[in-house]
């Protein structure tokens, strides 16, 4: 008798593994499907490029096609590495993204700081208002204001420099200058945009920590120094971590709709080169190559900053 | 809030008014005077004596640009671009967020999947390598070469699956017991409660679309299909406009300068991101903080 049970029981449970594992598959048979229509897309035009890097190896002749093409190594790299320029313009992009990097992380710490002091809420909704604008404009349009304002000829800035007794300044035709303007126009256009995350924060601390520190005699500045920025601390380091995956994008848009050949010398950044190179001069493999060296430079910069970041503060994106 | 009356504290509060005042005043006070010029007589605006109103009124730029057969065939291209590819975004933002926001236990595949889509962002081919797919799938010069490349925008995608892993497991939990699958769930339970983050996401996706240029500018031949901000990338930026209106014999030219009618575009093209930007911005503040901000 207990012998039977046992086995009717072993049957039992066999068919409830089975049927478990056909409930599982028509369970998650939605859920592929789901997918699959943007799984398609993404492997033919994410996927389907990563395939075509193969060209920055060849000589590559559209109408040869990939398989017709010559092979011709790390020709392409080295041509590169050969061109008057491509060290400067290497150089160009790292100290752009630097300075940039290092501008968008303080200026809107600054201003996320002054706001989280302005106890009238309709005057904060305004100044965020006003300053998440420029943002939500493309770099077509911020470049049409920017050549008006920026203009030798009557532009605001230049006239306001004027009354200040300074003669006209040609912003975006001077290698002294036209670094600065693309780093200042950068802030300009992404801090208020940018303070989003550090208010967040800002409101996130317990507000029991400043009534302790008054108590303890803190005033103002000294509560900003050792209740504040301890306590956005770590959202600070974790935007800087993550920024490091941005140091060879120096902001195409930008510098595209910004730049011209009299600053290139100040200006050209790894992509606007690659625009340049590739579908200006049509020479299809070495752009892919310089294209390549980009991608692989920032992918492993990339995983750095996510490890580091998961690391040290348990961020994981998903 | 403890409330501090010394002298020093006063001092700050009002030079923090005025430090923020001018900050704000920044961001607006160029866009200003651009508009100012665009309804400035090109006599005023060359002369420089428009700073922050207008200077003998005029329409005569406006008229001029949106009388261009160029500047509307664009703005169709663009709306065109709008209409399909918003739905189509949003559609596969939805369809993936939802398989990828369930626990590997009740979907295995979600790591594999989660990876094959994020590994996009971390690496891609570059803009030859793109330019040729695009090509070889014969998508060149019509409007798809703008939105199937970009249908899938997987920053989207993870921000709806950090909101839909946010929602309460309770109520689908319930809904399989009462025999609903997932595409019900989906539907039924996920979608209603995820208003804000849908709403942000497709501002995000709307804003994306109308300011791109650069696409526009490498995959179509033909400036016939340019979208908007492609075509005012040509004008506005390289500088054309003035050639432009030489070409024309309809306008006078007594009434345009190459300033105001940069700028009637220049408004024009930023028009519709300022009008809806008001609306939208109570919506994205809090989409944001819910897709970056984890606890």
């Amino acid at each position: 008798m207990g012998e039977k049970v046992i086995e009717g029981k072993s049957i039992f449970i066999k068919t409830e593994k089975e049927n478990r594992k056909r409930y599982k598959f028509t369970r998650t048979l939605p859920l592929h499907l789901m997918i699959l229509p943007g799984l398609i897309l993404v492997l033919i035009y994410s996927y389907g490029p990563m395939l075509g890097l193969v060209i920055a190896f060849q000589k590559f002749i559209p109408a040869k096609g990939v398989s017709g093409s010559l092979w011709v190594g790390l020709e392409n790299f080295r041509y590169v590495l050969e061109l008057p320029g491509a060290i400067q313009v290497l150089w160009n992009t790292l100290w752009l993204s630097f300075l940039k990097i290092i501008f968008n992380l303080a200026v809107p710490l600054t201003v996320s700081i002054l706001l989280n002091e302005v106890r009238k809420e309709a005057f904060k909704r305004g100044v965020q208002t006003l300053i998440y604008m420029p943002h939500f404009l493309s770099w077509v349009i911020l470049g049409g204001v920017l050549i008006d304002i920026l203009s030798t000829n009557h532009g605001l800035v230049n006239d306001f420099l004027g009354i200040l007794g300074i003669e006209p300044i040609y912003f975006l035709g001077d290698n002294n200058w036209f670094r600065t303007v693309l780093v200042s126009t950068d802030v300009w256009k992404e801090f208020g945009f940018n303070t989003v995350v550090y208010i967040a924060a800002l409101t996130g601390i317990n507000p029991a920590l400043y009534e302790a520190a008054v108590v303890d005699g803190a005033n103002r500045w000294k509560q900003t120094l050792h209740v504040t920025l301890p306590g956005i601390a770590p959202i600070i380091i974790l935007l800087s971590v993550l920024s490091l995956g941005n140091v060879l994008n120096a902001g195409f848009d930008q510098v595209f709709n910004l730049y011209s050949p009299q600053v290139y010398e100040s200006g050209d950044i790894i992509d606007t080169f690659v625009y340049r190179i590739g579908l200006l001069e049509a020479q299809y493999g070495v752009a892919t190559a310089v294209g390549l060296f980009k991608s692989i430079v920032s992918l492993i910069l990339i995983s750095i900053s996510y490890f580091l970041a998961y690391r040290f503060a348990k961020y994981r994106i998903f | 809030m403890i409330r501090d009356n010394s002298l020093s504290r006063k001092l700050f509060v009002v030079f923090n008014y005025i430090l923020l005042s001018l900050i704000a005043l920044t961001c607006v006070l160029p866009l200003i005077q651009v508009i100012a010029i665009s309804f400035s007589s090109p006599e005023a605006a060359t002369a420089g004596f428009v700073k922050l109103f207008p200077v003998d009124f005029t329409t005569a730029a406006y008229e001029y640009v949106l009388g261009r057969e160029e500047f509307f065939n664009s703005i169709l291209v663009t709306l065109k671009r709008v209409g399909i590819g918003i739905p189509l975004n949003m559609l596969l933002t939805i369809l993936i967020a939802y398989p990828l926001s369930k626990e590997s236990k009740v979907f295995r595949s979600r790591t594999f999947y989660a990876w094959l889509f994020v590994i996009t962002i971390l690496f891609n081919g570059g803009l030859i390598p793109l330019y040729m797919v695009v090509k070889a799938t014969n998508i060149l010069d019509t409007v798809w070469a703008l939105i199937l490349p970009g249908a899938v925008p997987v920053f989207n995608v993870i921000l709806l699956l950090n909101f839909f892993r946010g929602l309460p497991k309770e109520l689908e939990e319930a809904a399989f017991i009462d025999g609903a699958g997932h595409w019900t769930v989906l539907w039924r339970i996920y979608l209603p409660l995820s208003i804000p983050a849908l709403a942000t996401i497709t501002l995000l996706t709307t804003v994306m679309h109308w300011n791109s240029w650069f696409d526009g500018l490498i995959f179509m031949n033909s400036p016939d299909n340019y979208p908007l901000q492609s075509y005012m990338q040509t004008t506005v930026i390289q500088q054309n406009t003035l050639s432009i209106i030489n070409d024309s014999g309809s306008v006078d030219l007594s009434k345009i300068s190459d300033r105001t009618a940069r700028a009637a575009q220049v408004i024009l093209g930023a028009l519709p991101v300022l009008i809806a930007y008001p609306f939208l911005q109570r919506f994205f503040v809090k989409g944001i903080v819910l897709g970056s901000v984890k606890e």
